[in-house]
């Protein structure tokens, strides 16, 4: 079995580019390059060196030994909260912004859910001086005011995406037609494992940096490279890419996926995908999407922003369909519970994404001489408010 | 023979392409609108099949799709208003609208519904080419459907020659990099462009769309083409209109007439 894109695009059914036109001149070139690109020794060296001093790689592979204790089981967080902006997305902005500059490109546009990625864009536009537009839907500036004053802050401008529901699928449908608008000087840095191919192999190689320092920090605590589970959560799924990467031709490691359940899956208040999702086509790719029975893209919800997307990337539609990962459907009050678990026990206050996670460990029942790495994408400053109003810490 | 090859045979003029949105201004104008185009004097009508995330439009016909879908309009639904279209018009029609309702669908049954009301082409933006030469052409074809596909100024000579091989009907020539509705008017560089197109002696009639909006623009466009499409501008009156089949065929007289 093959968990990796092909030369056509797929993840086994899933994948393609299913894009207009008017975006395939700018596609085609990112696919006739990115590899190339990418493995060239100088652009190796400046992703390497810029990961390295400017997002503070390697992010520790931390014991939690009073979280290991209570789930009696070796529980490993890999710290991708530390990384410089607060998550994993500025693996890729940074990866991208290369990429960009390689290709000729001086401005540069993205979309964004809760902000993370809009901030981890405008940050790298703001390192490599590159003009930067950020669409976010009106209802998510509203309530993430903190992030959009970051990117401004950072010399972005953040434009309100006005259609549809106001949220990240409307934010990813204005920067696809701005990009459409724009097609010569602008690259679309998209954050997660979605759009049409090459972007989900794209984003998935930046981020596999992740699982490709596990192994060898595992290797160095225990001994051995590969883990007995791997748990990330998933909306697009781009930090799940990439702590699950090196590890998919890995049998002996088990893939766990925590897809956000909002207030149930049955509620009608989901974002859990693989529970509620049909095959279809969304921003470009074939995948799992959740839809009406015409075909009509359903608004998911969750108490996390970066898990409120009705889509998947194609390689976790394929990672779902083949078995090769386990999925579970978290909902937000078992994401709530996780957060202050963490908190009390380890000193580290998770992004509501990642606590998403951490509350597949009641689930789980890993044994006692078990290694189980959980992937902490981020941290939870952004989501404090949340924590305020819905475990009453005022 | 195909409706939309026999009108670029018989044309004594640029042939007048006008798109509208099914179910809009209201969930049963879809008739009204397709039979005022074709009385007004419209070659080739264009209805879109609305849908909740259109990459590929402007801010017009993004308001026509939510209405239409709030007024609960769906591809069967469409089907079933359409299915004495044959009994009352003529006029080549092409549904336009995003690849994942015609999957939710199903592709076969959507090609067949197609044929039985008499539908002539499609124009899926997203759906690729490769996928479509893969996997869609053997059911178009069967049920005699052209599939439309569109070019734009930085569509590479090469791809303009791969996309004319397997094109029927015309070739959808997008007039500038844009989403629909976004530009009006027509520069010189993209006369330039036109020109450009017009001298490759493509073997598909070319008609050209996006920025077309009155008969100024229209004859522009079509001194480099077979024909201009009107989208945008169209559905705008739409919007404004209290007597729909008035305005739509003194509309399309003032292009054509």
């Amino acid at each position: 079995m093959k968990f990796n894109v092909n030369e056509k695009g797929y993840y086994g059914d899933f994948g393609g580019a299913f894009i207009p036109e008017m975006l395939y001149p700018n596609v085609e070139e990112l696919r006739l390059n990115y590899l190339q690109i990418m493995q060239e020794p100088s652009f190796q060296k400046e992703f390497h060196d810029l990961l390295r001093d400017y997002v503070g790689r390697p992010t520790p592979l931390f014991k939690a030994n009073r979280l290991s204790e209570k789930y009696q089981t070796n529980i490993y967080l890999k710290r991708e909260d530390l990384c410089h902006t607060g998550a994993h997305k500025v693996n890729n902005t940074i990866g991208q912004i290369l990429m960009a500059k390689r290709l000729g490109k001086n401005k540069i546009v993205a979309e964004t859910g809760a902000g993370q990625h809009g901030v981890a864009t405008a940050t790298v536009c703001a390192l490599m001086g590159l003009e930067c537009i950020v669409y976010m839907g009106a209802i998510d500036i509203e309530r993430q005011a903190p992030n959009v004053a970051r990117m401004r802050m950072l010399g972005a401008t953040v434009v309100a995406a006005q259609s549809g529901s106001k949220t990240l699928k409307d934010a990813t449908n204005e920067a696809m037609r701005h990009w459409i608008n724009n097609p010569v000087d602008t690259h679309y840095i998209i954050g997660s494992v979605v759009g049409p191919h090459p972007y989900p192999d794209m984003v998935a190689r930046f981020q596999s940096v992740i699982s490709e320092e596990i192994k060898w920090q595992l290797k160095e605590k225990e001994g051995k490279e590969n883990p007995d589970y791997v748990i990330a959560c998933v909306g697009g799924g781009s930090n799940a890419a990439g702590a699950f990467y090196h590890f998919l031709d890995a049998p002996e490691t088990k893939l766990i996926a925590a897809e956000a359940a909002g207030q149930g899956v049955a509620s009608g208040h989901s974002a859990a995908t693989t529970f509620l999702g049909k095959e279809g086509v969304l921003h470009g790719s074939r995948s799992l999407l959740m839809q009406t029975e015409d075909g009509q893209v359903v608004e998911p919800y969750s108490i996390s922003a970066g898990l409120d997307y009705p889509g998947i990337g194609p390689m976790h539609a394929h990672l779902f369909k083949t078995g090769r990962a386990q999925f579970f459907a978290i909902e937000d009050d078992e994401a709530l519970t996780s957060a202050l678990e963490l908190s009390q026990l380890e000193g580290i206050i998770p992004a509501l994404e990642s606590s998403h996670a951490l509350a597949v460990l009641p689930h789980l029942k890993a044994k006692k001489d078990e290694i189980v790495v959980i992937n902490l994408s981020g941290r939870g400053d952004k989501d404090l408010g949340t924590y305020m109003k819905r475990l009453n810490l005022i | 023979m195909n409706r939309i090859d026999k009108v670029f045979r018989e044309a004594k003029g640029p042939v007048l392409n006008i798109y509208a949105t099914a179910g809009f201004p209201n969930f049963d104008d879809t008739m009204t609108v397709i039979k005022a185009l074709s009385e007004g004097g419209a070659d080739i009508i264009e209805i879109g099949m609305p849908y909740s995330d259109p990459v590929a439009d402007g801010e017009t016909i993004q308001m026509a799709n939510q209405v239409s879908l709030d007024h609960g309009m769906s591809v069967a639904k469409l089907f079933e208003q359409l299915k004495d279209l044959r009994k009352e018009v003529q006029t080549p029609v092409i549904l336009m609208g995003y690849v994942n309702p015609v999957l939710q669908f199903g592709i076969e049954k959507f090609c067949q519904k197609c044929a039985e009301v008499g539908i002539d082409g499609l124009i899926l933006p997203d759906l690729p080419m490769v996928e479509y030469l893969e996997e869609y052409k053997s059911i178009f074809d069967q049920y005699g459907l052209y599939n439309i596909f569109l070019i734009t100024p930085q569509t590479s000579d090469e791809r303009i020659r791969y996309i004319d091989e397997h094109s029927h009907g015309f070739i959808y020539m997008v007039s500038s990099a844009s989403t629909t509705g976004a530009k009006t008017g027509i520069s010189e560089e993209q006369e330039a462009y036109f020109q450009r197109i017009a001298g490759m002696n493509l073997k598909n009639p070319r008609l050209i769309g996006f920025g077309i909006s009155d008969k100024e623009s229209f004859l522009k466009a079509s001194k480099h083409a077979s024909g201009a499409i009107i989208g945008s501008a169209f559905v705008k009156l739409l919007s404004k209109s209290k007597d729909l089949k008035k305005d739509i065929v003194s509309f399309t007289q003032s292009i054509v007439g």
